[in-house]
Formats: C-alpha cells, sequence, structure tokens
C-alpha cells in the first residue's frame, strides 16, 4: 500500500490540520507516513494545501507529485489539482462548496456534501473530517479509529465535546460513501 | 531507540541536538528554519542551557564561537542568506579548531531568493564557505530521522577532529512531518569528559589556554596540522548509502531531499525496463570520491540529479574521472525532482541524450544576449 | 625588605608589542591589578579583539579567546551563558566597537550582558595603519581623511558612552583617560568597578578609556598626551553617564 494525497482548499477549512490526522493515523497504525504543507507567503490567504504519504514501506518523496488521491474542499482547488491526479486514482469533491466537476474521467470523483453532514453533526468545521472519513472508506489506507486515536494526539487542547463532533463527523463521512 | 513518533523535521532537530547534549543555541529569525529556535527557546532552558536570539547571524556565529570555546556543545541554525553571514564566524571556528553545529536549511537563492527548498548551497558548505583553506563536516540527511539523528553524529565527528560540522538540508525537510525515532538515549553532557584546550577557570597551575585566529608566523604549522586530520576523515569518516549499485545501468547520485524522488525512481525503474543504482553521499565533505570511482567502472552512465544548476555534478566528474559518461538532472530555484521526472532523466542517461539532462551549452545553443549599457 | 610595586599576577611576563607612549599597556596593567585586587584572577576568561590589542590573549595570565574583528560582544556572550561563573571581559578598540561591531556592542548593552567591556578609544584605527575612525575628530588628520574629518563628507565622531547611556540594559558607564597620574588612577578605579559589577551580578558594564597613540597621531607622546587633554575631552568628556549599581 503507497497513498499519496494531496488535500486542498481555503485556509481555515482544516486542509492542513486533515492532512497532519492522516499523516498521524498512519503512525497510530505502525504504518510510516509524511506530511508537507504549502508554506510561505502562499500560506497567507486564499487557497492552502498539503500532501500526504501513507504506507506499508518506504516514504518516497514527501512532495505528492502525482497524487493516488486529491479531496478538494473548495472551487479553485479543482482544476489546479486535477491535472496531476493518478489515472485511475481517487478525487473527492466537496460537493457543498464546488459545482464544478473534473473534465477528465479516467479517474473516479466522489462528491460528498462535506459542509451539510458537518453541519447536520454539529458544527461546519468539521468538514474536514467528513472528506476524512470518506477518505478511510474510499481508500482503506487508514481505519477510522487510527484517526479517532490521532485526533487525540493532534488536538491536544480540543474539549471531549469537540472531539466527541469530530468522531461523528469522521463517522458521517464513511457512511455516505458506498 | 524510541518509538516512532510524527515529528516536524526542523522540530525533530532540534530535540535531537538537545538529546544529543547540545547546551547553547544563538540564532536569528528566517524562513525555514524558524522552530528551530523556537523549539530551543522553549526547551533549552529546561535542559540547562543558554538560548540567545541574536542581533544578527554574525553575532550568532560568534556566539557559538566563544561558547565553543568553553567547550560546551553549542549550535545555530539559519537558512541561505542567514548562513552566508555566518561564514566569518564558521572561518574563525575552523581556525580556531573549535567543534560546534551548524545548520543550514537551505531555500532558493542567490540573494534574497525565495523561500522553497532547495540545494544551492552545495558549494559553499563543501568548499568552506568562508576565507582561507578549510573544511568543516557537512551532513546531509534527507528523512526526519536523520535530522533528528545526525546533531549526535556531528558532534561526535566535529569534536573527534576539532572541525566544525554543519547539517545541510533543505527548507521542505525542515517543514515537513515524518515518522521517525531517535536511536540513543539523551546524552547528559556533564558525563562527556573535557578537553584539554577548552577556556576554563579555577584551573589550579594547569596551563593557560588560548583559543585564537590570528596565527601570525605559526599559521603554516598550524594549516599543515589541520591538513592530516582533514586527511584522517576523508580516509575514515565517509559516509554514503547504496540501494542496488551492484547490479544497474545508471549509477544516481543524489543527497539530502532529490535522493528521495530517486528511491521513488529505484522503485518503478523495472516496470521501465530500467536497471537503476543510488548512491546517496551522507558526507558532502568528506565526498565519497573513492566509492563513486570505483562503481564508474560497473555502469553505463552516472547520473546526478540535485536541486541546483551542476553543483554535485562537479564533485561526480572529479570521482568518476572519465570511467563513465556523467550526466546532469537539474532543479534549480526552488524545482524539485519527480520519481517520473528521475525515470526520464535516467532513460535519456542511457542513450546519451534526451529529456531531463541538462548541459549548459546545449541550454544557451541559438541564444544571444544584448547585454551591457545601452547609448 | 618590603615590595612597592610590582607587576599584576594576572599579566604574563611577556613583553608587550606596543609603541611608546600607546596607552593600551597602562590599561592592561591596571585591569591587571584589578582583577588581582578584586582576587577574582582564577575565574576570568578574557575576549582579545582584532587590532593593535590583537595579542592581548598573551598577556593576560587567564585563559582568552581572541576572535573576530568587532564581535567580542557576541564572543562574550557565549562564553559567560556557557560559563556563567566565570569572569568574563571583552577588550576592544573604537575601529572594533563603535564601527563594525556597534550591533554586537549595542546588543550586549540592551540584553544587560554580565560582561565588563574595556573601550580602547584612540580616535584612530592602529593595528592598519591611521585610517579614520568613527570616533576621529573633526579636522583630525588620518590616511583615509588626509585633509581632516570633514563632517559633511565623513559625519561627525560617535559618543559611545553618551550613546550607550540610553539603553536600560547598560548598567554602568564611565569615560577616564590614561593622560595623567590622577586620571591613571580614576581609570583603575572604575576598571575594577566595572569587573566588581560583574562580581556582584549588577549587569553590562563598560569603562571608555581615552587613550593615545603617538605613531599614528605622529605626534610625540608628550604632545599626544596634550592632544588627548585638549582636543579628545572636549569631544568626549570625562565621567559617569550610568550607574544603577550604586543604587
Amino acid at each position: 500500500m503507497y497513498q499519496g494525497i494531496r488535500i486542498a482548499g481555503f485556509g481555515g477549512q482544516g486542509v492542513v490540520s486533515a492532512g497532519i490526522l492522516l499523516a498521524q493515523a498512519g503512525v497510530e497504525e505502525k504504518k510510516n507516513a509524511s506530511w508537507l504543507p504549502s508554506y510561505g507567503p502562499e500560506m497567507r490567504g486564499g487557497t492552502a494545501n498539503c500532501s500526504v504519504v501513507v504506507t506499508d514501506g518506504e516514504v518516497f518523496t514527501p512532495i505528492v507529485s502525482a497524487p493516488d488521491t486529491v479531496i478538494v474542499m473548495n472551487e479553485p482547488s479543482l482544476p489546479k489539482f486535477e491535472p496531476m491526479l493518478k489515472e485511475g486514482g481517487l478525487m473527492i469533491i466537496n460537493s457543498s462548496l464546488i459545482n464544478s466537476r473534473p473534465s477528465r474521467t479516467d479517474f473516479r470523483a466522489v462528491c460528498v456534501p462535506c459542509n451539510e453532514i458537518a453541519a447536520q453533526v454539529g458544527s461546519p468545521r468539521v468538514a474536514n473530517l467528513v472528506a476524512l472519513g470518506a477518505f478511510c472508506k474510499l481508500t482503506g489506507a487508514v481505519e477510522v479509529e487510527g484517526i479517532v486515536h490521532a485526533m487525540k494526539k493532534v488536538f491536544k487542547r480540543a474539549k471531549p465535546e469537540m472531539l466527541e463532533i469530530n468522531r461523528k463527523a469522521l463517522q458521517a463521512g464513511f457512511d455516505y460513501v458506498k | 531507540m524510541t518509538e516512532k513518533t510524527l515529528r516536524k523535521g526542523n522540530e525533530a532537530l532540534a530535540e535531537g541536538a538537545l538529546r544529543a547534549g547540545c547546551r547553547f543555541f544563538a540564532g536569528y529569525p528566517i524562513t525555514p528554519q524558524n522552530e528551530v529556535p523556537e523549539y530551543m527557546a522553549a526547551h533549552m532552558a529546561d535542559a540547562g542551557g543558554a538560548f540567545v536570539q541574536a542581533e544578527s547571524e554574525v553575532s550568532a556565529i560568534n556566539m557559538v564561537y566563544g561558547s565553543a570555546a568553553t567547550g560546551t556543545r553549542a549550535m545555530t541554525s539559519s537558512s541561505s542568506p542567514g548562513v552566508s553571514l555566518k561564514q566569518e564566524g564558521i572561518s574563525y571556528l575552523a581556525s580556531a579548531d573549535l567543534p560546534c553545529l551548524i545548520v543550514n536549511m537551505m531555500r532558493g537563492g542567490p540573494g534574497l531568493g525565495n523561500i522553497a527548498g532547495a540545494q544551492g548551497d552545495y558549494f559553499q558548505a563543501t568548499r568552506g564557505g568562508g576565507n582561507g583553506d578549510y573544511h568543516i563536516f557537512v551532513l546531509a540527511p534527507n528523512s526526519v530521522e536523520e535530522l533528528g539523528n545526525f546533531p549526535k553524529l556531528a558532534y561526535e565527528l566535529s569534536e573527534k577532529y576539532r572541525i566544525p560540522a554543519m547539517i545541510l538540508a533543505d527548507g521542505i525537510l525542515g517543514q515537513m512531518m515524518e515518522s521517525m525515532s531517535f536511536h540513543f538515549d539523551p546524552i547528559d553532557p556533564k558525563t562527556l569528559g573535557k578537553f584539554d584546550w577548552a577556556l576554563d577557570i579555577c584551573k589550579n597551575g594547569a596551563p593557560k589556554n588560548n583559543v585564537y585566529s590570528y596565527k601570525g608566523d605559526n599559521l603554516s604549522a598550524d594549516v599543515w596540522s589541520r591538513a592530516k586530520r582533514y586527511g584522517l576523515a576523508e580516509r575514515d569518516e565517509v559516509i554514503v548509502e547504496e540501494r542496488n549499485t551492484e547490479d544497474c545501468d545508471v549509477l544516481l547520485v543524489a543527497y539530502g531531499l532529490s535522493s528521495r524522488a530517486c528511491l521513488e525512481a529505484l522503485s518503478k525503474a523495472k516496470e521501465k525496463g530500467l536497471k537503476l543504482g543510488l548512491l546517496r553521499p551522507i558526507t558532502l565533505w568528506p565526498f565519497p570520491y573513492k566509492r563513486i570511482g570505483e562503481l564508474a567502472g560497473k555502469v553505463k552512465a552516472v547520473l546526478t540529479v540535485e536541486q541546483s544548476l551542476g553543483q554535485l555534478v562537479q564533485d561526480v566528474r572529479l570521482a568518476v574521472n572519465g570511467r563513465a559518461p556523467v550526466y546532469l538532472n537539474a532543479y534549480p530555484a526552488g524545482d524539485i525532482p519527480s520519481g517520473e521526472s528521475v525515470l526520464t532523466a535516467a532513460a535519456s542517461a542511457l542513450k546519451g541524450e534526451g529529456e531531463g539532462l541538462f548541459d549548459l551549452q546545449k541550454y544557451c545553443e541559438g541564444f544571444e544576449y544584448k547585454g551591457g549599457r545601452t547609448k | 625588605m618590603s615590595i612597592l610595586a610590582q607587576k599584576p599576577q594576572s599579566l604574563t611576563d611577556l613583553p608587550m608589542h606596543y609603541c611608546p607612549g600607546c596607552g593600551h599597556g597602562i590599561v592592561h596593567r591596571l585591569m591587571g591589578e584589578a582583577i588581582d585586587e578584586l582576587g577574582i584572577a582564577d575565574r576570568v576568561i578574557g575576549v582579545a579583539p582584532v587590532g593593535c590589542a590583537v595579542f592581548a590573549d598573551s598577556y593576560f595570565a587567564c585563559d582568552m579567546i581572541q576572535g573576530a574583528h568587532g564581535r567580542g560582544p557576541a564572543i562574550a556572550t557565549g562564553v559567560k551563558r556557557s560559563k556563567p561563573e566565570a569572569i568574563v571581559f571583552s577588550y576592544q578598540g573604537d575601529g572594533d566597537l563603535a564601527s563594525i561591531g556597534m550591533a554586537e556592542i549595542v546588543h550586549a548593552a540592551a540584553r544587560s550582558e554580565h560582561i565588563t567591556v574595556i573601550f580602547i578609544n584612540n580616535a584612530i584605527y592602529g593595528m592598519t595603519g591611521g585610517q579614520m575612525a568613527p570616533t576621529t575628530l573633526v579636522g583630525q588628520v588620518a590616511t583615509t581623511a588626509p585633509k581632516g574629518r570633514d563632517p559633511l563628507l565623513q559625519g561627525w565622531p560617535i559618543n559611545v558612552c553618551e550613546m550607550l547611556s540610553a539603553l536600560k540594559g547598560a548598567k554602568y558607564l564611565e569615560r577616564v583617560a590614561v593622560d595623567s597620574p590622577q586620571h591613571v588612577m580614576a581609570a583603575k578605579k572604575a576598571i575594577k568597578k566595572a569587573f566588581d559589577n560583574q562580581v556582584k551580578g549588577i549587569g553590562f558594564s563598560m569603562v571608555e578609556v581615552l587613550s593615545q597613540c603617538p605613531t599614528n597621531w605622529g605626534a610625540d607622546p608628550l604632545t599626544s598626551l596634550e592632544f588627548v587633554r585638549t582636543k579628545m575631552m572636549t569631544q568626549y568628556p570625562l565621567g559617569v553617564f550610568k550607574d544603577e549599581g550604586a543604587e
């Protein structure tokens, strides 16, 4: 198993922390993992994105230039990351905020209304966890439980009720996709 | 060996240095290494050491000069333009034979450049960088795990030979998080023993120590004596990682982050019908001239993959010394190699031409430059 | 038989290389006496500069470190922070401290590093052969100011004590001279206090010593003493600019 992932969206949508959660979940499951943010001026305003690798073997380059999976959380990210997605790969589209659809047909595109689902479980801020839940189901790269364990380490100062909402969002995303 | 945890490169480096017994840090803010001084500011005092945010990189390296002279495991870190400023102090440290750790989290250059990861400071690091006839140890990690474990190696080499040591990494390694573990238990510097040359007090009649850089008439003897240590380091301390080097047509040579794109290329070489090997210099000084020379006689081509315009390739050419054609796959100014792009270049190297091979003269063919002053 | 005078124990027996009439040797001796009298000889570590005092590392009996031009206060910071029990001094000239090392001295003072700085101001670059210093007087001839320092071309001299006195971290600043026995006695007192402040943990202490450089001023020793009194002291009045340790 070697999963190279790109997660992209507006700053504030939690794409960077979603990436850390994925990598930490990999470590929880005794896999190797890396996480690399886009950093510097491009971090301020506009879109943020990060590269994540989770693998049973060795992590090659941490810059995922041909991802197996792309998770796009906002409109501008879709055209930006569509071209680099691997043939036969997976794109998870936050259909709450993205109206356009990919032009390529050689990969699997799955629409998940992350913001709506997040609002239903208690907070629109956990849309990123909904997307991660869908990712777990669709790829099997990490388990939902792995991400739950990861949350406790990554969100050290989060209140228990917020962790619970995160967990619900994760499960809801998992349950939403087939 | 500790359990694997997910750590940011810069923090692993700082924690690794503290574990290795670093008890003095001076630095000046510059992206992309700010997590190093921030980590030190948070944890150094608890470890019983001193952290100083210096007024400049020049001051920071001179604080290290002062601290290292007392026998303390001292450290500074910066990124390319800041390391340029430190060169004065590094030259003095080399001249006074002081062990210490200098970190360069390289970014794009020349000048202010950008803050993307790069490998443009290879020449500066391996050729001395400051004035005078000297070398420093240069260690090139390619993972967060190595970033965390190399400070110990750097101090050990540096103290054994009284030669300053540099960890040369890049912004991406510093900024990325990765699963890693420390391979050693924290070292209490009090258990390390003393140096007979270090500055001290209450000496009870022990001879006076002078740490100095101005050698006057003694300079020649001084430089010649240091040369012996350089020779021993070149003979005994070269460190490389080799993958599939005994059965390959194209030998890739790459260090740091570039080498990881090469690993990806190696994993896919078979399906592309290529036989690739990788030699990764871990010590850039002393450089593995001998080993690369040996391997060059057995391969059809050698390809260097570097995030610079042709720096590493010069050492590789010296090592290969005509035994095989040497090609350059270059990614300067913040460009980044991928497994795919390395595979393409490796296929070209086997043919002796094609995509991914950079040659300065071919690159400027048909190009006319209208420089100079206008009327 | 009683000993009336002898060389301070804190100085080595090496003959000094300084020119006839130069002030460096006097100041070295005053420092040696101060260190001896305070009983701190076994605790001192010194930082020697680039400049005429580059060989100071061999004149003081304690462990010494010689560093790059202007960086004395940074080096002293590194030594002191790594060996807080040491009494650390930085010995610097005017080009060293007030030109190339201005950032280092200002920030060491701002941080109130627990070090003692002895600053020799002779208004000229000595070792390199008489170039204009940041402290060269208006109208004073130097090899790089052959018609005399013209403020419109070369700016005005820098009064370091006055400048540093604006910093909260500077705890003791005094300007003295070594042109006469009375002034030498006062200089000794100031230098001793600057060391004693470090023993007491008071903070950054600096003594600026107006010194004579007959060689590069092109004057005989007596005339150069006169120059210190009539010209330098007009630009650089003697006195205490800061003394927070006295509180």
